[in-house]
């Protein structure tokens, strides 16, 4: 297998695009990722795009052929062209189909994009489709939500570690402080842990600024075998794990419903792929759908003790500055949650800091990032790891 | 909710609560499974009903509802151990304020929901505390 690197990113605005379609914004993404990496459209060998539900949200399938055919790479190219689903873990697991694409010696140049477009429909509609990530017939059937099962995760959290919703708050106001520092951020304002308590209950314990929202974008990512990626750029980042798990679709079949065992899985084998432990990773970006899926996250990687991640987000370890920075780009809270585009985009922020272009929310001296996306309650995982030195 | 086939093709699961057991492990499934999770191709899968007793793991008073719950806002949702093993999510029906982790529950009948005023009236499982 060959080492692989990433050689160009690029995100478009996050937030509510009303002029703007899927296809609009999945071909700035992709061709800003390609300006970026200084490569032609003749170089690339293939492209994957991330992306849970261009079906319910804007009634279109096919959305591999779109994608291509928009970003110029049909009608003279015809470069081949994959969707990738995997509910909210789509992105993560489109860069995953690219490194092995181009790991295997299959594939040289390849683009990995994710792009969800979710304000075409109302917000009802919004959420019965993700709610098509957990299980209908045995959950959705029965009145769950997302907000749903994730405040049942973050029930028992609380019973079993004492958990509190003060803490549930800091993963939040924490977020919102770094998407405040990102441009590309839906949210930039500044929140406050009354504010998170005081706003609208969705599904006890978890308020509306609990929870991630309902946002436009795309996210691109151009990828090279490492042997070659210095004739491109000059800050290749390299890619040094990546791994995968699997769990039960509902969240009542799992063994703990406070631990997402595909989360652990998909870490340990990251870790072991890449030859690091937690203590070694400079930064991270989350899975936050919700602000106890942060706290579940930074325990079931290894950044904390299981049942102690609400006290160390309150102590501000998360923080930027802190022992293991957590979400310098605002998270899935701030930063918005445009499904299929999330788990690239973890991967652009991680390639920014690494290169030390993150501006007024670099983690000084970052060597090694990892980023951590989720689908449904946790019924599939993917892990990055990310070095700056090879 | 959904299309009546796919309502319907589930029935007695989703009125009788009726599962399945592997008799090579013994490990009981509901909702219903047709592979065993430990025992996979050399299981030994046979229908099973349950008795419909069990305790709450964890719940949510659920104010935003699901698409086709609207009217039932604000209700209670859990993650239910039935007495032989597996778990479920399903409603609790009472005062949410007594509702607690740990709390014994059983099985009942109820209107789950309908699709508008002249669809189908979809009915089903819910639980209540044990001694209700």
């Amino acid at each position: 297998m060959r080492d692989v690197a990433i050689i160009g990113v690029k995100n478009t605005k996050f937030g509510e695009l009303w002029e703007r379609s899927l296809r609009d914004i999945v071909v700035e993404a992709g061709i800003g990722a390609i300006q970026d990496a200084d490569v032609s459209g003749k170089e690339i060998d293939t492209l994957y795009i991330g992306n849970m539900s261009g079906g319910r949200f804007i009634e279109q399938e096919h959305i591999g052929a779109l994608i291509a055919d928009y970003s110029g790479l049909s009608k003279n190219l015809h470069v081949p062209a994959t969707r990738v689903e995997a509910a909210c873990a789509s992105g993560g697991l489109a860069l995953r189909q690219a490194i092995m694409a181009v790991a295997s010696g299959y594939s040289d140049i390849v683009v990995a994009a994710g792009a969800e477009k979710m304000t075409d429909v109302g917000s009802e509609e919004a959420s019965s489709a993700l709610a098509a990530a957990a299980d209908r017939e045995w959950e959705g059937m029965a009145g769950a939500t997302f907000p749903g099962l994730y405040a049942m995760i973050a029930r028992l959290h609380m019973h079993r570690y004492g958990t509190t919703s003060e803490q549930l708050a800091e993963v939040a106001v924490k977020n919102h402080k770094n998407g405040h520092l990102n441009p590309i951020a839906q949210y930039k304002n500044l929140i406050t842990v009354d504010q998170v308590l005081n706003s609208i209950m969705v599904a006890d314990p978890l308020h509306i600024f609990d929870c991630s929202p309902i946002t436009d974008g795309a996210s691109a990512l151009v990828l090279a075998p490492a042997d070659v990626a210095h004739k491109y750029t000059d800050t290749p980042i390299y890619i040094r794990a990546t791994a995968q798990a699997s769990d039960t679709i509902a969240l009542h079949d799992r063994r703990d419903i406070t631990t997402l065992d595909a989360t652990v899985v998909a870490a340990e084998r990251a870790y072991s792929m890449a030859k690091l432990r937690p203590e070694d990773i400079d930064l991270v970006e989350v899975h936050d759908c919700f602000t106890i899926a942060e706290i579940c996250a930074i325990e079931d990687l290894g950044f904390a003790e299981k049942g102690k991640g609400g006290i160390v987000t309150a102590n501000g370890e998360t923080a930027i500055g802190g022992r293991i920075p957590v979400n310098t780009s605002g998270g899935l809270k701030a930063c918005g949650h445009p499904v299929g585009a999330t788990g690239i985009k973890q991967a652009v922020e991680i390639v920014t800091q690494l290169r030390g272009e993150a501006g007024k929310r670099q983690v000084e001296g970052a060597e090694y990032g990892m980023t951590h996306n989720v689908g449904g309650s946790g019924a599939t995982a993917v892990v990055h790891i990310f070095s700056r030195e090879r | 909710m959904s299309s009546v086939p796919r309502f319907w093709r589930n029935l007695g699961s989703r009125y009788n609560l009726e599962g399945t057991r592997c008799n090579e492990c013994g490990e009981n499934f509901y909702p219903p499974r047709n592979v065993c999770v430990n025992c996979r191709r050399v299981g030994q899968i046979e229908p099973y009903k349950f008795k419909g007793t069990g305790e709450i793991i964890s719940y949510t008073l659920i104010h935003t509802a699901a698409e086709g719950f609207e009217g039932q806002a604000p209700y209670t949702l859990a993650i239910i151990q039935l007495d032989e093993g597996p778990r479920l999510t399903s409603q609790v029906v009472g005062s949410p304020e007594k509702i607690h982790i740990g709390m014994r529950v059983r099985s009942v009948f109820r209107k789950l929901g309908e699709d508008g005023e002249r669809g189908m009236i979809y009915y089903g499982t819910k639980f209540v505390p044990e001694n209700a």
